[in-house]
């Protein structure tokens, strides 16, 4: 499904990877690893189209994503270093405008239901300002459980984020897995998912 | 799920914009009032004559205004851009000109309409008639969208610069200027006893072009200021 091809990434003068090849097809995960620095989160940029590759491709079902565009990004949700919450609104409004972005339109019921999944019973109207970090971070993944995309991009899913909260996420890559997702992530704490072989990919 | 469409989009984009400006009043206020300050030195500064206070009045006016709707320009994408919103939203699946179409109609729902309505109300004290206080609201009507506009250009090229802020200023007031001219020039043919709907129809037709090109330049300034 998302085929990447002797891929090249450059930050000015810095050559961070190049011929990177690998692909990802339904119902498999991936784990990008790599010292600090190495080319981590370029990599993911370069998979949701922030960044132009140096060379190589990136194709989606067979397609370029630059020519795919918004076709491609229907299909698939990114979660970055950044939360994406605004401070002002309640977490409420922050999913459904979140999930709104991202094409979906959910009911305030859909919305809530996920938020207490996410362990946010009782905080679904309190302003995000008001919030831990651990807390923001989980109204900014409650996003992946409204969200029908196939492919997920995670950048260190897992900072700020207590041990409930990682058995937690483990959990959701597990289901997302079992209905045909994909998933490739970076992190730099454990993470297992029961019954899946984690495909690994090394930066140096 | 329900899809949203490309008008829920819009919809949804604007009504998010001015909820966060709702909740940050002191933004909007910042702009009102400065435009009422500057505006309100100038008889203070020039002297209490009418006719000459008659003469300057829609200058006055025109260039407070633009002015004042600077000052707002670099927050029109910043702080998206600093909370990572901006990432999710050039990842949006409907449309990207779209989303900036709704985020600039909401800049300027909060920014310029208001410099609008007040607008007649600054006139007074410029002893402005009837006629010409109706002409000149309605020449900013036209004429602010189109400084949201170009403006959201500008804020875009410039987004994550140091001194973003000054820079979008220098570059959006050059572009801004055949607005004021005509802005102002409708006010003044009121005044002369001029037909005045030539400057109006021009104004139009400026703000029918930006609105067809703006979104979709913007929208490419973004990704490059991304990357």
């Amino acid at each position: 499904m998302l085929e990447v091809s002797d891929l090249a990434c450059t930050r000015g003068d810095h050559r961070l990877f190049s011929g990177l090849s690998f692909s990802l097809s339904a119902g498999e995960l991936m784990q990008v690893q790599g010292a600090n620095g190495s080319g981590k989160t370029s990599l993911l940029r370069t998979l949701c189209g922030f960044m132009m590759p140096e060379a190589g491709e990136i194709r989606w079902r067979g397609q370029d994503i630059r020519e795919l565009d918004e076709d491609y990004y229907a299909e698939m949700v990114y979660l970055g270093h950044l939360n994406a919450v605004k401070d002002e609104l309640n977490a409420l409004e922050n999913l459904r405008i979140n999930a709104g972005l991202a094409g979906c339109e959910v009911s305030d019921g859909q919305a809530i239901a996920a938020l207490r999944r996410m362990g946010l019973r009782g905080r679904e109207t309190l302003p995000v300002k008001v919030l831990s970090q651990g807390q923001r971070r989980r109204v900014a993944l409650a996003r992946l459980l409204v969200s029908d995309a196939a492919l997920w991009v995670l950048d260190e899913p897992l900072t700020a984020l207590d041990i409930g909260a990682v058995g937690l996420m483990q959990e959701l890559i597990g289901e997302h897995l079992q209905k045909d997702g994909m998933v490739i992530y970076t992190t730099h704490q454990p993470l297992q998912v029961g019954n899946v072989e984690t495909r690994y990919l090394a930066l140096s | 799920m329900n899809k949203l469409s490309l008008f829920g989009l819009l919809g949804l984009v604007i009504r998010r914009d001015l909820v966060l400006a709702m909740r940050r009043r002191a933004d909007v206020l910042t702009t009102l009032i400065f435009f009422v300050m500057v505006v309100s030195l100038f008889p203070l500064g020039v002297g209490p004559e009418p006719d000459m206070l008659r003469k300057m009045a829609p200058g006055v006016v025109w260039v407070a205004a633009l002015l004042a709707s600077m000052l707002s320009l670099s927050r029109m994408f910043s702080a998206d851009y600093q909370d990572g919103t901006l990432e999710q939203m050039l990842l949006v699946p409907q449309s990207l000109s779209m989303l900036v179409l709704g985020k600039i109609l909401a800049h300027w729902m909060a920014s310029g309409l208001p410099l609008v309505l007040m607008a007649p109300v600054l006139g007074l004290q410029f002893d402005m008639s009837a006629q010409s206080l109706g002409v000149l609201m309605l020449s900013l009507l036209l004429g602010s969208p189109i400084l949201s506009m170009i403006g959201a250009v500008g804020a875009a090229l410039t987004l994550g610069l140091r001194g973003g802020g000054v820079l979008v200023s220098l570059l959006v007031l050059p572009l801004c200027v055949p607005v004021l001219i005509f802005g102002t020039g409708a006010v003044e043919a009121v005044n002369s006893g001029m037909n005045y709907a030539s400057h109006l129809s021009l104004l139009a037709a400026l703000l029918m072009l930006a609105l067809v090109f703006a979104p979709w330049v913007t929208a490419q300034a973004l990704r490059i200021s991304m990357e």
